[in-house]
């Protein structure tokens, strides 16, 4: 969730430190923008934006919890539409004792820490496919006027409570697999999995936003971005011997989706990498999160930059 | 008047230029430009209000959009209250209050007044400052009945009522109103003029205006700006206007019968219709030698002399502009 800011840090320009910063710069004849942005003022921009974030998703969270019964029945049927995808996974494992070599336990590992990821960028973030309609319909331009970084306010509008039900259901398939996979267990190993889960959410996160990003160009892209994040996950649930390796060796360098979850869970569950990585790519995925929210951020602050608002 | 004093707000020859795609046959599509504004410098002094009018399309909210930031100009320089508003678009958001007639500022799903508590909390509005400006809000607005309604289910002008507080909740030293009486009814348009000059008279808020509704300008604005096709045609006040528009002022007189057309030095008849006859001449002039004139030559029953109204002027205006 911390990224959302960063990417907007310096277009957001705000806070004492930035002003101090712009006010230097005019003194140089130089325009404010185009002068080196400190450290300071991302700071800033990104306390600003987590704070905005926060006010209004917990305005939300007070307008749905005023209907307790509908929340209750929506993140009930929201943990249910998922489960199905994991259904089908049992389904299959009733006909084969393996999956590309896999066995129940060992991709219910995969699909408990690719969904958990998941459900907490789309938990964060997963309003963001939203953007396109209001960069077509100009309802962007309110987001301007406020104080606050956009990125924050598209982030949180309507944000879903209900969404707790995909994490509620990832959390329970990875519970059931960490009860019966056989793992040999050491202390790098039990580190890998909550890293894996954040720097996967955090990747998931950047592709929202960067999918986001697009729709400032293409306005009806809001299909792209699901099949890349909502198609992903269904990807990452499956054992990648499944697939062919050039259909593998494309998702794994040219969408870092992999990092979410294949390359470090081969690691945890003791298995050799079908790439032939070495393990310390297993380490990467904290390193490819911050890449990839650096990447969306430029995308979004050259999407902002390009938006034209409408005539009316 | 347009170049004096410290401008609050600046404009030095700001253009915006839009690239636009248009369907030229089947397939191919033409890239052509839109320059919506032109070359536009004014200064605004604090504490003015200003009326901003011109025909649809004339480049008004384009302008607006620019001053607030969400656009960034494609030439000129531009300053509100020292800022460049879309190089620092969230630092200047803390100072300007907007209302787009158009489009609600307010969240569509929420009660009026989380929108209200949502704003305090956004631009950090201290608590007691905050509620003091909701209550004068409330109040002068008529809003009372309307806080906990959601917006989505709030009429045209109760919605743009909702939407003048919300801009007005964190004291913004300018305010701009793109269309504020858009769908208001008389009485709901007579409580906005009023809360708006009393804005200006007590807290001295900067204001510009946009509106097709003449009367807004009559009754608040001393100062108006007049732009067309991106240009601004005219800067001053209200009366200057009939000079620029070369207004004529109107003589009617009712002869003893009908008559041909009156032909006098100074004026031209202009209807006819029966005894009476209208006649135009120049509003600069005074109507007296020429009374004389008539009342020396033609049988005169009676007469009354009309003065030019702004509409007419306005649109003599616009449709001289576009013959051009
Ligand atoms: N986002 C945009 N993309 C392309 N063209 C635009 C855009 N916004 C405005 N224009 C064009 O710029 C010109 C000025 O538009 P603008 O909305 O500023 O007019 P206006 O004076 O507010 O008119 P109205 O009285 O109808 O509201 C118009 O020709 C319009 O088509
Ligand atoms: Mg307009």
């Amino acid at each position: 969730m911390a990224e959302e800011a960063i990417t907007e840090a310096s277009v957001e320009a705000s806070g004492e430190a930035s002003v101090e910063a712009s006010v230097e710069a005019r003194a140089e004849g130089v325009p404010a923008a185009e002068a080196w942005i400190p450290r300071v003022s991302r700071r800033a921009a990104l306390r600003d934006g987590l704070r905005a974030y926060g006010l209004i998703v917990g305005m939300w969270m007070r307008s749905t919890m005023a209907y307790r019964a509908s929340f209750v029945m929506t993140a009930f049927g929201n943990f249910a539409a998922t489960a199905f995808d994991f259904v089908a996974i049992l389904l299959m494992f009733a006909h084969v004792d393996a999956l590309g070599g896999y066995s129940l336990p060992e991709v219910a590992f995969l699909y408990g820490t690719s969904a958990t990821a998941f459900g907490l960028s789309d938990l964060a973030l997963g309003s963001m496919d939203r953007l396109g309609r209001r960069v077509r319909d100009g309802t962007l331009d309110t987001l301007l006027l406020r104080p606050v970084p956009v990125l924050a306010q598209v982030a949180a509008d309507r944000f879903a409570l209900r969404r707790l039900g995909r994490i509620a259901q990832g959390l329970l398939v990875l519970g059931y697999a960490l009860l019966t996979v056989d793992i040999d267990w050491t202390v790098t190993r039990a580190l890998m999995l909550p890293m894996m889960v954040l720097s996967g959410a955090a990747i998931f996160s950047a592709v929202f936003v960067a999918g986001a990003a697009f729709q400032f160009w293409a306005q009806d892209a809001s299909e792209v971005q699901n099949s890349f994040t909502y198609g992903g996950t269904t990807l990452l649930q499956y054992p990648p011997t499944l697939f062919a390796k050039d259909l593998v060796r494309g998702v794994t360098f040219v969408v870092p989706l992999a990092f979410v979850n294949w390359i470090p869970a081969l690691y945890v569950l003791g298995r050799e990498d079908p790439l032939g990585l070495p393990d310390l790519a297993a380490f990467l995925p904290p390193l490819v999160a911050v890449v990839c929210c650096a990447l969306a951020g430029v995308a979004w602050r050259a999407g902002l930059r390009a938006y034209r608002s409408t005539g009316s | 008047m347009s170049t004096d004093g410290t401008g609050f707000i600046e404009l030095d020859g700001v253009e915006k230029v839009f690239d636009v795609r248009r369907k030229a046959g089947l397939l191919r599509r033409e890239k052509h430009q839109v320059r919506a504004v032109d070359g536009i410098s004014f200064r605004v002094p604090r504490g003015e209000m200003v009326g901003y009018i011109g025909p649809n399309g004339a480049g008004k909210s384009t302008t607006i959009k620019m001053l607030t930031g969400i656009l960034t100009p494609s030439g000129g320089r531009l300053r509100v209250a020292g800022i460049d508003p879309s190089r620092e678009r969230t630092r200047l958001a803390q100072r300007i209050g907007v209302v787009f007639g158009q489009r609600t500022t307010l969240w569509w799903d929420l009660p009026l007044i989380d929108s209200y508590r949502l704003m305090h909390r956004m631009y950090r509005v201290p608590d007691a400052r905050f509620r003091v400006n909701l209550e004068r809000c409330v109040e002068l607005l008529d809003l009372a009945e309307l806080l906990d309604v959601p917006v989505r289910q709030l009429s045209l002008g109760q919605r743009m009522r909702g939407d003048i507080a919300a801009a007005l909740l964190h004291d913004p030293e300018v305010l701009y109103l793109d269309e504020p009486t858009i769908g208001l009814d008389v009485i709901s348009k007579a409580k906005v003029r009023e809360f708006l000059r009393d804005l200006n008279a007590e807290r001295g808020t900067t204001v510009l205006l946009t509106t097709h509704d003449l009367t807004d300008i009559e009754q608040l604005c001393k100062r108006v700006m007049v732009i067309d096709h991106g240009r601004l045609l005219y800067d001053g006040g209200l009366a200057g206007l009939h000079e620029v528009g070369e207004s004529e002022r109107t003589l009617v007189v009712d002869l003893e019968r009908e008559l041909p057309p009156i032909e006098v030095p100074g004026a031209r008849a202009v209807r006819v219709e029966g005894p009476r006859q209208w006649l135009a001449f120049p509003a600069a002039e005074s109507a007296a030698p020429l009374v004389a004139r008539i009342a020396a030559e033609y049988p005169l029953v009676d007469l009354s002399v009309r003065e030019p109204d702004i509409e007419a002027v306005i649109a003599k205006m616009y449709a001289d502009r576009s013959a051009v």
